[in-house]
């Protein structure tokens, strides 16, 4: 029997004087897995960009449960997006966007 | 909650502005202790000045003190003239003579090594086993992590994970520490402790090496300052009136 796939969602705020758009955050996670961890890596990181909110400048990325610790260090490495000095932070990690989305709102309101 | 201690923050400590924008960032990121590396031949009042500044942004400020001696005898003198007046003293090893009179000085709280040159990184077995007999720290600055790419940055992280084992198998403490001038190179304890992977640290040990490790040093070198103090083990616990 085919074991069904465990996600984990991080939550991301992008810090940066410059605006980006939802490809610029997604271009910028990929390449920093490729670059630390090879295609091969990235192959088994099933990362996913759920949303960006450009306002707030927050992302939530989906990623396999077995890559949490791989995909973390690769958004911790990022310095630059689309050539501009740029870093990703990891706000919450959570099993189900419902729970990250609760986590969040605590966040907010503390 | 777990306290995280940020051992090598290269804050410009005469730029106010900067000094001020880089100390609220660390607290943001979950930070609550700083230890800024400050000139041999610094004043009291500015010592003072900072510390008020990290508290005015709730850190605790340490005051640490970056060596890099030419020959172990400017080593010996540099260590006799400033021990008692830095919380950490670190030595910048090198050269081989440099690492290993460092590695076994009790007075020396922190190793670090030149990332620029991995020939010069000296932390080998020998070098371990003294380290560990004096208890020094052997400190990591996640900031070249960052900031190179390609060849340069697969040779640093090949020479990290060789000294965390070494350090692993000689239990001797390792310290995490940005080491980083730029506030944009800051990261979380929980980002660090997630790079530390690369290097084959585990994460419990990674975050222990951003907190536990360096408050340990920190509360030991404190309370040899106090005026309490007598010896290892040894200290007044109240005075007579006279």
């Amino acid at each position: 029997m085919i074991r069904r796939v465990k996600q984990r969602y991080l939550a991301l705020k992008v810090e940066s004087a410059e605006s980006f758009e939802e490809g610029d955050i997604r271009d910028a996670v990929w390449s920093a897995v490729i670059q630390l961890f090879g295609e091969y890596g990235a192959s088994k990181a099933g990362l996913f960009l759920i949303e960006y909110d450009k306002q707030r400048k927050e992302a939530v990325l989906r990623c396999s449960h077995r890559a949490l610790s791989m995909v973390h260090a690769s958004v911790a490495s990022v310095t630059k997006i689309k050539g501009k000095p740029a870093a990703l932070h990891v706000l919450r990690v959570s099993g189900t966007l419902r729970a990250l989305g609760k986590k969040r709102h605590v966040q907010c309101s503390e | 909650m777990t306290k995280f201690l940020d051992l090598h923050l290269c804050a410009p400590f005469r730029d106010f502005e900067k000094l001020k924008m880089m100390v609220t960032r660390s607290f943001e990121l979950g930070y609550r202790s700083v230890g800024i590396p400050l000139p041999s031949n610094v004043e009291l009042d500015e010592v003072e000045r900072l510390r008020r500044v990290c508290s005015e942004a709730g850190l605790d400020f340490v005051s640490r003190v970056d060596l890099a001696p030419k020959n172990t005898r400017e080593l010996l003198v540099s260590l006799r003239r400033l021990r008692r007046r830095f919380e950490v003293v670190s030595v910048l090893c090198t050269s081989k003579p440099i690492a290993r009179q460092a590695a076994k000085d009790r007075r020396v709280d922190v190793l670090c090594f030149p990332v620029a040159r991995p020939r010069n990184r000296f932390f080998d077995s020998a070098e371990a086993e003294l380290a560990s007999e004096s208890s020094s720290s052997l400190e990591i600055d996640m900031t070249p992590l960052l900031s190179l790419e390609g060849f340069l940055r697969i040779r640093l992280i090949s020479s990290l994970r060789r000294e965390v084992a070494i350090a692993k198998s000689f239990r001797v403490p390792v310290v995490i520490s940005s080491g980083t001038t730029n506030d944009s190179l800051l990261r979380s304890p929980h980002d660090y402790s997630a790079l530390a992977v690369l290097f084959d640290m585990d994460s419990s040990l990674a975050l222990s090496a951003l907190s536990e490790v360096p408050f340990s040093i920190v509360e030991r070198n404190r309370l040899k300052l106090s005026p309490d103090f007598v010896a290892p083990g040894l200290r007044v616990v109240r005075r007579r009136d006279p």
